[in-house]
C-alpha cells in the first residue's frame, strides 16, 4: 500500500479518463465530498489494513475504482441503458394491458368498447342535442376523430402523472433507468390507440368515408403524437412524483385543454365563421396548440371533406369566402366546402412542420427534465 | 490484499411519507399550493439511516441484524442505489442487486408471462431469458400450473415461483432481504442450496435476517443496527449475536465452549452446512 495521502494516483493512472469522469460525477452528485466525515476506525467491519486507518472513505472508494451506487448516468449512457431495456418496456406494457382487463367479463373487448361508447356519448350530446355541426362538413366523422386522438394524449398524461408513485415498490426493488416506466405507460396507451384507430377506420367507412391513400398519412401523424406524448409523459411523471397534488389538478387542466383543442369545433374556420379575423394571436395560439395540431393532422389524413374544405385548399376567393361566412351556419351540403377559399396564403405542409417541432421539443425537454431527478425517484 | 467491494461512507437516508390526512382540497387550493411551493402539512420525513460507515471486501458475507424498523432493508436498498443518500455516499464495485423480483410481477398474468417479465425486469436480455426459462420453471416445481394466472396459485407455489425467478440471475454484489426460504421442507433445502450457490458466484453478500442461526452459519461479518445507527459491527459474529439476544431480552444460546457452535442444531442447519 502506498502513501495514503496520495492514494488516487497508483490505480488511477491506468484509467485517467475513468477517474476524471467519476470525480466529476462525485462533484455533480453533491453528496460525496472527498473529505467526507466517514473514516475508518479500529473495529469497523472490513478494515482494509492498519495503515489505512483515518483515510477518508471516499478517497478509498476512488482508489479502488468504486462508483457511487446512486450515480446518475450521462445522457448518452442513459439512452443506451433504456435501449437495452426495450424488451422489458414492451413486455411490461403488454403485461399491464392484459392485466387491466382480466377482471372484466368482456375482457379485451373493452379495448374496442371504450372508444365506441365514447364516440356514442359525444355524438349524442354535441352532434345531436347541441348540434355544434354548423359550418363543418361531415360533423360526426370530424367529432369522433377529434375525441379519439385527444383521448390518446389525455390518457397518456393521466397515467404517466402517477407512474412513479404507482411503481414505487418496483423502483425500490430493482435497478433500471426509471424513464422506462413512463415510456412503458405511453406504450400501453399506444397499444390502446392502435385498436382505437382501427375502430375509427371502421366508423369512418360506416359513415361513407372513401378509403384512400391519404389514410396512410395517419401513421406518421400518430408517430409524431406518440413522440410528443413520451416527452410530455416524462415531464408529467417527474412533476407527479414531486408534487403529489399534480395528479389531482390534471383532469381539470386536461378538460380545459380539450375544449381549446378543436375537438368539438373547427379552429381552421373559427376565425372566419365567427368574425374573429383580427384576433390573430388567439387564433395562432389555438392553431399551434399541439393537441389541436395532431387532431388536425389525423383529420386531414382520414376525412376527405376536411381536406377539401381546409382553408387554403383552393385559391383565395373573397366572394366565395364571404358567401360561406354568411350562409354556412344555416345551409348544409356543398356550400360548406367553400371555406377552402378563405385563406390567402397557401402552405399545406405547415401543420406537419409544427407537429414535428412539438414532438422534438417535448421529447428533448421531457427527457432532460426527467433524467435530472433520476436518482431521487425512489424516495417517494 | 484486501479488495473493497462496498464502501458506505457516513450514509444518511431520509424517506418522505405522505400522511393520509383529509386535506385533499379543491383544484383551486391545489393550484395555490403548487404555485406557492408550499408543502403539505401531512408530509413527514423519516430519517431511516443516520450516519453509517463501513467497508465490505470481496468474499465477505455480511449479516445485518436488528429489530423491525431499525433500517436494515433501507440500508440494503441504499447499497443497491435504489434510495438516494440524503448525505454521505455508497460506493460499489459493480452492480449491487436485491434478490427479489416480486414488485415486477403481476398476479393477473400467467406464470409463464411472469417468468419472462421478471427476467427482463432484472435486466436480462431476451436471449438470456429464453435460456433460463426452462430452468426456472423446473426449479419452481410449479409444473402445469405455469399456464395459469399466478393468482390461482397456492401461496407456497407463488413464493416458489417468485424465488425461482429472483434466483435465476447471479449478481456481483448480492443483497438478500430475509424470509426467502419459504415453502415446504424440500423446497427450503433447495432454495438454501441455491442461495449458497449464488453466494459463491457473488463477490460480496449482504444478508438481512431475523433468523440469527442463518446469519451465524453464513456470515463472517455482522452489523447490528438500531434506529438507523450501528450499535456494533465487526467480525465477531457469534459475540455480537449473543449480545443482541441479551439486549432484546431473549434467553442466551447454549454453545459448545470450545467450538462456539450451538449445542442443539436445527434440522435445517445440517442441510445448509452440507451444501
Amino acid at each position: 500500500m502506498s502513501d495514503p495521502k496520495s492514494p488516487i494516483r497508483n490505480r488511477m493512472t491506468a484509467s485517467r479518463k475513468a477517474y476524471d469522469r467519476m470525480a466529476a460525477g462525485l462533484r455533480a452528485n453533491g453528496t460525496g465530498r472527498l473529505a467526507s466525515p466517514g473514516r475508518l476506525q479500529a473495529g469497523d467491519v472490513g478494515i482494509v489494513s492498519p495503515d489505512l486507518e483515518g483515510v477518508a472513505l471516499a478517497t478509498l472508494a476512488l482508489q479502488y475504482g468504486l462508483r457511487p451506487s446512486a450515480l446518475r448516468p450521462s445522457p448518452p449512457d442513459y439512452i443506451r441503458q433504456l435501449w437495452r431495456r426495450r424488451h422489458f418496456i414492451m413486455a411490461f406494457a403488454t403485461a399491464r394491458n392484459i392485466a387491466m382487463y382480466t377482471e372484466a367479463k368482456l375482457g379485451q373487448f373493452w379495448q374496442i368498447l371504450t372508444p365506441l361508447l365514447n364516440a356514442g356519448v359525444y355524438l349524442f350530446i354535441f352532434g345531436y342535442l347541441l348540434d355544434l355541426s354548423k359550418g363543418i362538413p361531415d360533423y360526426p366523422a370530424f367529432l369522433v376523430s377529434g375525441v379519439f386522438v385527444f383521448n390518446f394524449t389525455q390518457r397518456a398524461f393521466i397515467s404517466t402523472s402517477t407512474v412513479i408513485t404507482d411503481s414505487l415498490p418496483l423502483i425500490r426493488a430493482l435497478q433500471f433507468p426509471r424513464a422506462a416506466l413512463p415510456l412503458a405507460y405511453v406504450m400501453i396507451e399506444l397499444q390502446q390507440m392502435i385498436v382505437t384507430m382501427a375502430v375509427l377506420a371502421i366508423i369512418l367507412l360506416g359513415l361513407g368515408e372513401p378509403l384512400s391513400w391519404y389514410w396512410l398519412l395517419a401513421i406518421p401523424a400518430l408517430l409524431l403524437q406518440t413522440v410528443f406524448n413520451v416527452g410530455v409523459g416524462l415531464l408529467v411523471a417527474r412533476l407527479g412524483s414531486q408534487v403529489n397534488d399534480f395528479s389531482q389538478l390534471l383532469p381539470f387542466l386536461l378538460r380545459t385543454w380539450m375544449y381549446l383543442s378543436g375537438v368539438l369545433f373547427s379552429i381552421a374556420t373559427l376565425a372566419d365563421s365567427r368574425n374573429l379575423e383580427h384576433e390573430h394571436l388567439l387564433i395562432a395560439l389555438l392553431t399551434l396548440n399541439p393537441a389541436a395540431l395532431y387532431i388536425t393532422l389525423i383529420r386531414l389524413a382520414m376525412i376527405q371533406s376536411q381536406r377539401l374544405s381546409q382553408p387554403g385548399y383552393k385559391a383565395f376567393n373573397h366572394a366565395k369566402c364571404e358567401l360561406w361566412k354568411h350562409l354556412s351556419s344555416s345551409y348544409h351540403g356543398r356550400l360548406l366546402y367553400d371555406s377552402a377559399y378563405c385563406q390567402p396564403t397557401v402552405n399545406p405542409h405547415h401543420y406537419w412542420y409544427y407537429g414535428i417541432g412539438w414532438a422534438a421539443v417535448a421529447l428533448v425537454i421531457g427527457f432532460f427534465f426527467f433524467w435530472r431527478a433520476e436518482t431521487r425517484y425512489g424516495r417517494g | 490484499m484486501a479488495d473493497p467491494m462496498v464502501i458506505v461512507d457516513d450514509l444518511h437516508v431520509v424517506y418522505k411519507v405522505y400522511g393520509k390526512g383529509g386535506d385533499r382540497g379543491t383544484a383551486a387550493t391545489v393550484l395555490l399550493r403548487i404555485l406557492g411551493r408550499k408543502t403539505r402539512g401531512s408530509i413527514r420525513e423519516v430519517h431511516a439511516i443516520r450516519g453509517i460507515s463501513f467497508v465490505a471486501n470481496r468474499g465477505d458475507a455480511v449479516g445485518v441484524i436488528g429489530r423491525n424498523g431499525s433500517g436494515k432493508s433501507t440500508l440494503l436498498r441504499a447499497i443497491a442505489g435504489l434510495l438516494p443518500p440524503e448525505q454521505g455516499n455508497v460506493y460499489t464495485a459493480g452492480e449491487a442487486s436485491l434478490l427479489g423480483v416480486n414488485a415486477a410481477l403481476l398476479d393477473d398474468l400467467t406464470g409463464e408471462r411472469n417468468v419472462v417479465l421478471g427476467c427482463l425486469a432484472m435486466g436480462m436480455s431476451k436471449q438470456e431469458t429464453r435460456e433460463k426459462y426452462p430452468g426456472i420453471v423446473e426449479f419452481s416445481g410449479v409444473g402445469d400450473f405455469i399456464d395459469l394466472a399466478m393468482k390461482t396459485y397456492s401461496s407456497g407455489m407463488g413464493s416458489r415461483l417468485r424465488f425461482a425467478i429472483a434466483a435465476a440471475k447471479s449478481q456481483e454484489i448480492l443483497l438478500i432481504d430475509e424470509a426467502l426460504a419459504t415453502g415446504d421442507a424440500e423446497f427450503r433445502v433447495k432454495s438454501h442450496n441455491r442461495i449458497s450457490e449464488l453466494r459463491g458466484e457473488a463477490g460480496t453478500v449482504f444478508l438481512v435476517a431475523h433468523n440469527l442461526e442463518e446469519v451465524e452459519l453464513t456470515c463472517n461479518k455482522i452489523i447490528w443496527m438500531e434506529r438507523g445507527q450501528v450499535v456494533k459491527q465487526g467480525d465477531d459474529v457469534i459475540g455480537i449475536i449473543d449480545e443482541y439476544i441479551a439486549a432484546s431480552g431473549g434467553a442466551p444460546i447454549l454453545r459448545d465452549p470450545v467450538t462456539k457452535e450451538r449445542v442443539k442444531p436445527h434440522a435445517l442447519d445440517g442441510a445448509a452446512r452440507s451444501s
